[in-house]
């Protein structure tokens, strides 16, 4: 058997070559000092690959089109089978790319890898480095959200602002205007087109000049024997690739990679923030006003990038030993230092916003409550009713499970009077009368009633806690006598989906204290609310969907 | 293996180590394709969850409908598309029995999808794409049709037909 095989094997060699290719891979010559420091190189590789498998699997259920690209991303998170796990698979993986991408390169930094007569192996790899930066930022505008739109807004302004070629690039992008379509598919197909390929190129001429330079040894290597890279050094690399593995496939299924509202153009409440590899620039930014910006947005990053580049040509001395290159080491501290204190500067000066709170990634079918059902929820977990009771199959066994009030016919009356007092409608349970007000009632049964067995679970298990503790207030307050929340209440008051898009947080918090000072002529009363009453029901009214039915 | 310079190569490593080594790259890889392909499998051929649109759809009056005289019904319904909510025109073939009963069927041949239409003439239900032949109950006559006519579910309120899902029909066994 293994003699047929063998042959089947060499028939294929001898007409295709692949299995000389794979032994003259695998049985390279490497220095002898080769070993865990020059895995990042590889995990690099296998995290691109696995990036072009995800982002190929998105695309299977992904429209790029302004809009549609949001609702299809939402299809991917909330419907497909293992669309969350694959759509944290390709943010994570991204996140990955850059940190190890960063690595290497420090640790090429650090050996002095990039001295004669690896020049070029190196600035390949600085190109890399700024076409992994530009995946990062192309896709970060197709989930087309909130985020996605307010952050490219701001990147294509920055672009624009950058001497003689910025304006180009700018235009290259679809323009300064209004965020849209053009820039859209501009981004799509830099993204998917054109950057993939480029960078499938450059790793290939990049592992060409590794191999036809050898892997860089170590001063002293040259008198040691060299090594086989199949397999010890295969072993390693396949070691800290399962690792990198392990840890991108354990953050995607338990980190959720969260989604904002739809990119709303007239949303100027919105704050825009970069993701966090790029944080360091934003924060770079504010220190830097008025004439000053183009130093931090253009200037200085300009000037890393070609300090980066020409590495290799001011550091001209003789490899030394890695212990013994002080100044290397100073000169990364250095460079990890700033990098660090401006991300941890714009990581603390992030407020806390409403916006932030919502993730759409999720079903939202809360959203479609009235405040008066919504709260019903608060008033369930506040009397612990899942202690007795179940919904959708899960909670305590005592009750019947309550995702079937409506298909068994109850209804609002039945379930009060239950409420006051069980055991007179229905003889011989075991459940004990609630001590709740009549409108606190009233909200619970009308919570109840709109549980289905297809709602329910996304009801307990994705409704924020902000929400239901500003539905509560809402109740409590009784604001539903003037006001409308979808489509609920009375018009006397404004109605209030969308006050996020006319006023701001601040502007609510201040009218609940004194309506009359910022509406003159209101005959709103002025309201107490306590400290976190005030938040949740500003959070909540934030989160109300903008239009309601 | 052509080396030009004049080192020496290391030993090949010790035959159980060699073994450990290729043993735990084939295993990690195994882990590794094993993880990403069960994941690309399951969002691949698992079909997504759906969101039920059980609505009743109201497909017009049928107080007028004569005994036993197909009539082609047209509404609209809305439907599930991916990320999309369609609401499209769509029909179906009712039939009144002379006993009053109506049935209602989908309005495309079970063979390939093509729609068929009454031929009053012969009193059947006919396919032009390949020559499928129903009867007025949706029984196949003649033709590659597999199965009979699909049937909505249907109820009769107040003379108009409401129209529920499209009950996908069972092939009789022959």
């Amino acid at each position: 058997m293994n003699k047929r095989l063998a042959a089947i094997q060499q028939w294929i060699d001898h007409r295709t070559g692949v299995a000389t290719a794979v032994h003259k891979f695998l049985y390279e010559e490497i220095p002898a000092s080769s070993g865990w420091h020059q895995v990042l190189g590889s995990v690099a590789a296998f995290l691109f690959l696995t990036q072009v498998l995800t982002g190929i699997l998105l695309a299977f259920n992904y429209a790029p089109l302004p809009g549609d690209s949001y609702n299809s991303l939402r299809y991917i998170l909330t419907e497909v089978t293992g669309g969350r796990l694959m759509r944290g698979l390709h943010h994570w993986g991204a996140s990955a790319m850059i940190i190890v991408v960063v690595l290497h390169m420090v640790q090429v930094a650090l050996w002095g890898a990039y001295k004669k007569p690896r020049e070029t192996t190196w600035i390949v790899g600085v190109f890399l480095l700024l076409i992994t930066l530009a995946f990062g930022l192309t896709g970060y505008l197709l989930p087309w959200d909130n985020r996605a739109y307010w952050g490219t807004t701001v990147t294509i302004q920055i672009m624009n602002s950058a001497p003689l070629l910025g304006p180009y690039m700018a235009r290259l992008l679809g323009g300064t205007g209004a965020i849209g379509v053009v820039n859209f598919v501009r981004f799509y197909g830099l993204h998917v087109l054109l950057l993939p390929p480029l960078t499938m190129l450059l790793i290939g001429v990049h592992i060409y000049l590794v191999r036809k330079h050898g892997v860089a040894p170590s001063p002293g290597d040259e008198l040691l024997p060299r090594r086989m890279f199949y397999p010890r050094q295969v072993f390693i690399d396949t070691v800290a690739i399962f690792i990198a593995f392990a840890i991108l496939f354990v953050m995607a299924i338990a980190v959720r990679v969260p989604l904002g509202q739809l990119a709303d153009p007239t949303d100027i409440s919105f704050t825009p923030r970069p993701e966090w590899y790029f944080l360091f620039l934003f924060q770079l930014l504010k220190l830097m006003p008025g004439p000053l910006e183009i130093v931090g947005s253009v200037i200085l990053p300009g000037l890393a990038v070609l300090a980066l580049i020409l590495l290799p040509f001011y550091d001209r001395g003789q490899v030394v030993k890695v212990t013994r290159r002080t100044l290397a080491f100073g000169v990364v501290l250095l460079a990890a230092i700033g990098w660090g204190g401006l991300t941890a500067a714009a990581v603390a000066g992030t407020p806390n916003e409403a916006q932030e709170l919502v993730d759409y990634s999720g079903p939202t079918d809360w959203m479609q409550l009235a405040p008066e059902e919504l709260a019903g929820l608060g008033y369930y977990r506040q009397e612990n009713c899942n202690s007795c009771h179940s919904v959708a199959g899960r909670g305590g066994t005592l009750g019947p499970d309550l995702a079937y009030t409506t298909t068994n016919h109850r209804n609002a009356a039945w379930m009060i009077e239950h409420f006051k007092n069980p055991s007179a409608v229905r003889p011989g349970t075991s459940m004990p009368p609630i001590a709740l007000s009549s409108g606190q009632m009233n909200s619970l049964s009308a919570f109840l009633l709109k549980l289905t067995p297809d709602n329910a679970r996304n009801l307990f298990d994705d409704t924020p806690d902000f929400a239901v503790q500003g539905a509560m207030v809402f109740e409590k307050y009784v604001c539903v006598n003037c006001h409308k929340v979808n489509g609920n209440g009375t018009s006397v008051g404004p109605p209030l989906n969308g006050v996020g898009r006319r006023r701001t947080r601040d502007w609510v918090r201040e009218h609940f204290i004194d309506p009359k000072k910022l509406s003159p002529g209101s005959i709103m009363p002025a309201y107490k609310f306590t400290p976190a009453e005030l938040e949740s029901l500003t959070t909540y009214l934030f989160a109300l969907p903008s239009d309601s039915n | 293996m052509p080396h030009d310079s004049n080192t020496s190569i290391e030993a090949p490593p010790q035959p159980t180590r060699r073994r450990f080594y290729v043993g735990a790259v084939y295993g990690l890889w195994g882990l590794i394709t094993g993880a990403l392909g069960l994941t690309a499998l399951t969002y691949l051929f698992i079909p997504p969850k759906t969101r039920r649109t059980e609505e009743w759809v109201n497909a017009g009056d049928v107080t007028k409908l004569m005994p036993d005289m197909p009539v082609e019904l047209f509404f609209r319904r809305t439907r599930v598309d991916g990320w999309r909510v369609l609401s499209e025109q769509s029909s179906a073939w009712v039939v009144k029995s002379p006993q009053g009963a109506v049935t209602a069927f989908g309005a495309q041949c079970t063979h390939l999808g093509c729609a068929y239409h009454w031929d009053s003439g012969n009193h059947e239900f006919i396919c032009p794409c390949h020559s499928s032949i129903f009867s007025i109950t949706g029984e196949v006559q003649s033709g590659p049709a597999p199965r009979p006519l699909d049937r909505y579910e249907a109820k009769v309120e107040n003379g108009k037909l409401m129209l529920g899902r499209l009950r996908v029909s069972e092939a009789k066994e022959a």
